[in-house]
Parts: structure tokens; C-alpha cells; sequence
């Protein structure tokens, strides 16, 4: 089961990411996760929230271009060679990835959970559950 | 089938409307010599007497008027009728220079209505049609125009102005309009918010629009026909000349009819001011036959276009004008080349940006930059950074071969741009020359 992440087009001019997280805070919804990537022109927000349609209509609303993308969460224990240990299994099944970002793992302080983004979400969670990786439900991401 | 507002002189031979056209040439000139002294100096200076006026060939003899003259002779100097004659005056909004005010007596105004009722004939309309005018009323033409235009066909008309987007779709919705009048960018706007509040075309009860007093592509004709539903029609107007009506589109949709009976229409090299051969590119002159108390003869329009004869499917036999790419004020000149914003709004749409655009001109070290800022929409965003990237590179470079120089492109968020209930403001010229 993937997860949703949202996709903000931003403007690049300051204030605009501001105005962003403004709208979300003022409608109660937690970011589990951002990541920012940006051109010299203009940048796209990646969030990770606990309430996807509620962010994603709040956002649209307010004037902001937002898509859906589907990812994989997958949890990995927060120490040295913890990543390293995961993309073996990438490696392994010949997993291609796109980006990645990383969040700490709330409650459990010795965990982390790894974003990943591949081109054939369905396939590469198929064959990573196949070689024995965790990977997060919508409901987990949102639970945390 | 067709129908038309005053079929005998709208399907009249060319030899007719000529014949038509030279009576009233020649009265026209002998009412002006003797009212307007402005023009008759003009005439004396060129060595011109009402007699050398016998037909629309001799036309050319005559001197012209340009805006300038409008300005110097401002308020009165061109007034044809004593003002106890005349019942209204219309005014432009005056952004490039001093106010244009144009003066009408009754029968101004009737011919001016004729014409607008024409082009809602000719858009479909009939006395069972519910036109909304959201076009501007005041001293602006467009709403007294159309409104004017509208009565005379029998429509239902609802004079909502410009302004108050929601209740203008409220009023098309709970009044079942059919005929929408309005300038083609706040069109675009009413179909963005129409769809915001999730009207698709079925739900709106619209059939036509008739759109002008601006420049606008055909990418945004299809773009409003695709939203609303509709057949979005041209129309074109000079407040000089009267207002909306001078010339209108047909079920052709491809070129707007212009009203020979009333206006003769002439293509002049701008420079030279000779006239061109029919067919050719060049500023738009017309000298208004009928018109008593504001008798423009021979006005420089500033606007390029092309007139055409060929033979028209709808009947109508008066001769065709290409859509204007735009009032020579409109045109920009960057880097020694002319620029139309119309040029830059057909690459957008055709690259799948909507028409929420503006273009900044600026002069950094000697140079002209153009910058086209061009709001992102849900179906050109994508997550992959790279796309995103690619898409704004192919807009870099179908303006490039559309306008033969470099623009930058910044995407902006959306609703960044202020939507416009009139004319839209296109270009900030930031170039300090």
C-alpha cells in the first residue's frame, strides 16, 4: 500500500512557502513530512500529512496547485547503516528511485521513515514486500 | 438557416451598398464643410471643396483624421450638430492620452443600436434570446451598445454590467440566459469561475457569445466555446465611430462583416498613407457616412488588419476584416521587433497554458527584456521537477519562432494575476524611454 504525497507548485518569491504552510496550520493539518525542490524559478513542496483529501481541497481553495503522487514509506531503524542495509534490497530488485527524503519517526525515537518515489510505484512495492521490506499503509503514515 | 436583422442592405450587391455609400459620402462632406470649420480647414489646406467629392472613388482626396486631431480639437471642435441636437455622449477610458468624447443625436444612436442588433442577429439571436450585457455601462460604449442592440432585437436583457462575477452567473443560470456580451478576457474569467463553482458546459444555458473591445486569439475563442458550451462571436468598435457594432462576426466565424452602409472602410500603409489594394495588410481607415454629430471622415484607426470580399457563407455581402492582431498602441516594440500581445496569448494556449498572462517589458543595461508571466493550473503541474521544466523550455521557444526574440517565462501561482471585469491589463512597460 502506497502513500499519497502532495505536490505544491510554489511560486519563487519569498513569502510564498509561508502562505503555504500558513493555510495547512490554520486548518489543523500535521505535516509528517515536506521536502522542498526548486529550480532557479519556481519549486515544488512534497508533504507527507496526516489528512490528505482535507489538505488537498484546503489547498486548492486557498489557490494553490497541488497534485497527488504516489510513494513508498518504508521504516527503517534510526542508526548507522540503516539506509545503507535497505537500498541493498533496491539494489537487489532493481528498484530505480527518483528522490527521496527521510522524517524521524515520532514516538518510536529509534526509527525512521524513508520516502521514496520510483517510476512503477505497484511494481517496486510488489517486489520489495517480496524481498521482505515493511512497507507503510496510508493509515500508519497518519497514526505516527 | 440564417437570419439577419436588416436583410436588404446586410445582402445588398456590392454595387448597391457603393451607390449607397458615394449619396451619402457626398452629403456627408458637404455637412461637415459646413458645420465642422476643424475639418474644413483641413480640407482647404489639402485643396479639397465638397464638389471634388462625387463618389466613393474620390474618397481618397480627402484629408484625415487621426487621434490627434481628436485630442487638439477636444471637447467640441469636431461636434457636426448643435448640442441642443445632441441627446448622449460616450467617452474611452483614456488610458493612452486625453479622453475621447463622442457626441450623438437620436438618430446617432439608432444607427449605432442598428448596428449592434445586427451582430446579435447574426450570432442567433431572435426575440425569444435572454442577453446578458456585462459589458461596462457608463461612458464606456460596450454596455449602452450591446444593450441598445439588444432591445431592438426584442431580447430579455439583463443590464448587469461588468463586476459581481458570481451573480452574473447566478443571473445566467436562474434567467436562463442564452447570449452572453461581454470583452473576451472577462468572458475567460466568468468560464474559470463557472467551473470553480463546478457549471460544466451543460449546466449553463448559454449559446452565444458576442466578445470584443480588446485584442484576442482564436486559441481563446476555442478555449471560452469549450468551457461555456457556446459559439463566441467578434465584434469590433471604435467609440470615434460610434462604439461596438462598426463591423461584427457571422456564423462564419472568420472575419467580422464590417457595416458598409454606414462605415467605408479603407487599408492605408501607415507610413506612406497611401491606400493599398484590397488584400493587403495595413492600418484600418473609416469614414462614417452616417453620422451627424461626431462625422469622422477618413479615421486613422491604428489598427492592422486586412479586408477581404470574398463571397461569405452566411449571405451577408459586406465586406470582411481580419481580427485586428491588435491597436497599434497595443504593439510593443523589443529589441526593433514588433511584438502583439495577441502573438504571445496564441503560443500560450496552444502550449496548454490558460489565457491568465502578462508581459513585462523592461530595459536592463541597454537591452529590452520580455518576460511572460503565465499562471501554473492543475492540468500543466506535474511533481516531476524535469517535466515542469521541459514544458516551460517548449514555451521558451514557441515564442521564440512565433516572435522571432528571446522571452523569459516565469511561472506564476494561480489567481496571482488580477482577473479583469473589462479590458484586461496585458503589458507593464517598465522601460523608462
Amino acid at each position: 500500500m502506497s502513500v499519497q504525497q502532495i505536490s505544491v507548485f510554489l511560486e519563487n518569491k519569498p513569502g510564498t512557502l509561508k502562505k503555504m504552510t500558513g493555510v495547512l496550520a490554520s486548518h489543523g493539518i500535521d505535516m509528517r513530512a515536506t521536502s522542498l525542490a526548486e529550480t532557479k524559478d519556481f519549486g515544488i513542496a512534497r508533504l507527507i500529512v496526516d489528512d490528505v483529501l482535507s489538505a488537498v481541497s484546503t489547498l486548492k481553495e486557498n489557490d494553490f496547485v497541488a497534485s497527488l503522487t504516489p510513494v513508498l514509506a518504508i521504516e527503517i531503524p534510526d542508526e548507522a547503516g540503516g539506509l545503507d542495509k535497505l537500498l541493498d534490497k533496491f539494489t537487489d530488485e532493481s528498484v530505480n528511485i527518483e528522490y527521496m527524503y527521510a522524517f524521524p519517526g515520532g514516538r518510536n525515537t529509534d526509527r525512521a521513515v524513508m520516502i521514496f518515489r520510483v517510476a512503477d510505484t505497484k511494481a517496486a512495492e510488489a517486489r520489495l514486500t517480496g524481498a521482505g521490506v515493511k512497507v507503510l499503509t496510508q493509515e500508519e503514515i497518519s497514526d505516527i | 438557416m440564417e437570419h439577419y436583422y436588416q436583410p436588404e442592405i446586410e445582402c445588398a450587391p456590392y454595387e448597391e451598398i457603393r451607390k449607397i455609400q458615394s449619396e451619402k459620402l457626398v452629403k456627408q462632406v458637404k455637412h461637415v464643410w459646413d458645420n465642422v470649420p476643424y475639418y474644413r480647414k483641413k480640407m482647404e489646406e489639402k485643396g479639397v471643396t465638397p464638389e471634388d467629392i462625387k463618389s466613393v472613388d474620390d474618397l481618397h482626396k480627402l484629408p484625415f483624421l487621426s487621434k490627434a486631431d481628436l485630442r487638439e480639437a477636444y471637447p467640441y471642435g469636431l461636434l457636426g450638430k448643435p448640442l441642443k441636437d445632441c441627446v448622449r455622449i460616450q467617452s474611452t477610458s483614456g488610458t493612452t492620452g486625453k479622453r475621447v468624447v463622442a457626441f450623438y443625436t437620436q438618430h446617432d444612436i439608432d444607427l449605432w443600436e442598428d448596428c449592434c442588433a445586427r451582430a446579435i442577429v447574426a450570432a442567433g439571436g431572435t426575440n425569444e434570446d435572454v442577453c446578458q450585457v456585462s459589458y461596462g455601462y457608463g461612458l464606456f460604449t460596450g454596455g449602452p451598445g450591446l444593450n441598445g442592440g439588444s432591445h431592438k432585437v426584442g431580447c430579455l436583457t439583463i443590464p448587469t454590467s461588468s463586476g459581481n462575477t458570481d451573480r452574473q452567473i447566478m443571473f445566467i443560470k436562474d434567467l436562463n440566459a442564452t447570449i452572453l456580451c461581454c470583452t473576451p478576457s472577462y468572458a475567460a474569467y466568468l468560464g474559470e469561475r463557472m467551473q470553480e463553482m463546478g457549471y460544466g458546459p451543460d449546466d449553463i444555458p448559454l449559446k452565444a457569445g458576442i466578445f470584443g473591445a480588446e485584442a484576442w486569439s482564436q486559441e481563446m475563442r476555442e478555449s471560452i466555446e469549450k468551457t461555456m458550451g457556446i459559439k463566441a462571436f467578434d465584434i469590433y468598435g471604435l467609440t470615434e465611430l460610434s462604439g461596438p457594432g462598426v463591423a461584427f462576426e457571422c456564423s462564419a466565424q472568420s472575419g467580422m462583416h464590417i457595416n458598409e452602409d454606414h462605415f467605408i472602410a479603407e487599408i492605408i500603409d501607415p507610413d506612406t498613407e497611401e491606400v493599398l489594394p484590397e488584400g493587403s495588410q495595413g492600418e484600418l481607415v473609416f469614414t462614417a457616412v452616417d453620422k451627424e454629430a461626431f462625422p469622422m471622415i477618413r479615421y486613422r484607426t491604428r489598427d492592422i488588419c486586412r479586408l477581404t470580399r470574398e463571397k461569405c457563407s452566411c449571405g451577408r455581402t459586406h465586406v470582411k476584416m481580419a481580427k485586428p492582431m491588435g491597436r497599434s498602441d497595443d504593439m510593443l516594440i523589443i529589441r526593433g521587433v514588433n511584438v502583439f500581445p495577441s502573438q504571445i496569448e496564441t503560443v500560450l494556449l496552444n502550449n496548454g497554458y490558460a489565457a491568465n498572462y502578462q508581459i513585462v517589458v523592461d530595459r536592463v543595461n541597454n537591452t529590452d527584456t520580455l518576460d511572460v508571466q503565465v499562471e501554473m493550473t492543475p492540468e500543466m503541474f506535474t511533481d516531476n521537477l524535469g517535466e515542469v521544466e521541459d514544458r516551460q523550455k517548449k514555451l521558451v521557444e514557441g515564442l521564440k519562432s512565433m516572435l522571432g526574440i528571446k522571452a523569459k517565462v516565469s511561472l506564476l501561482a494561480p489567481k496571482s494575476i488580477t482577473r479583469s471585469e473589462g479590458k484586461a491589463v496585458r503589458v507593464i512597460d517598465k522601460r523608462k524611454i
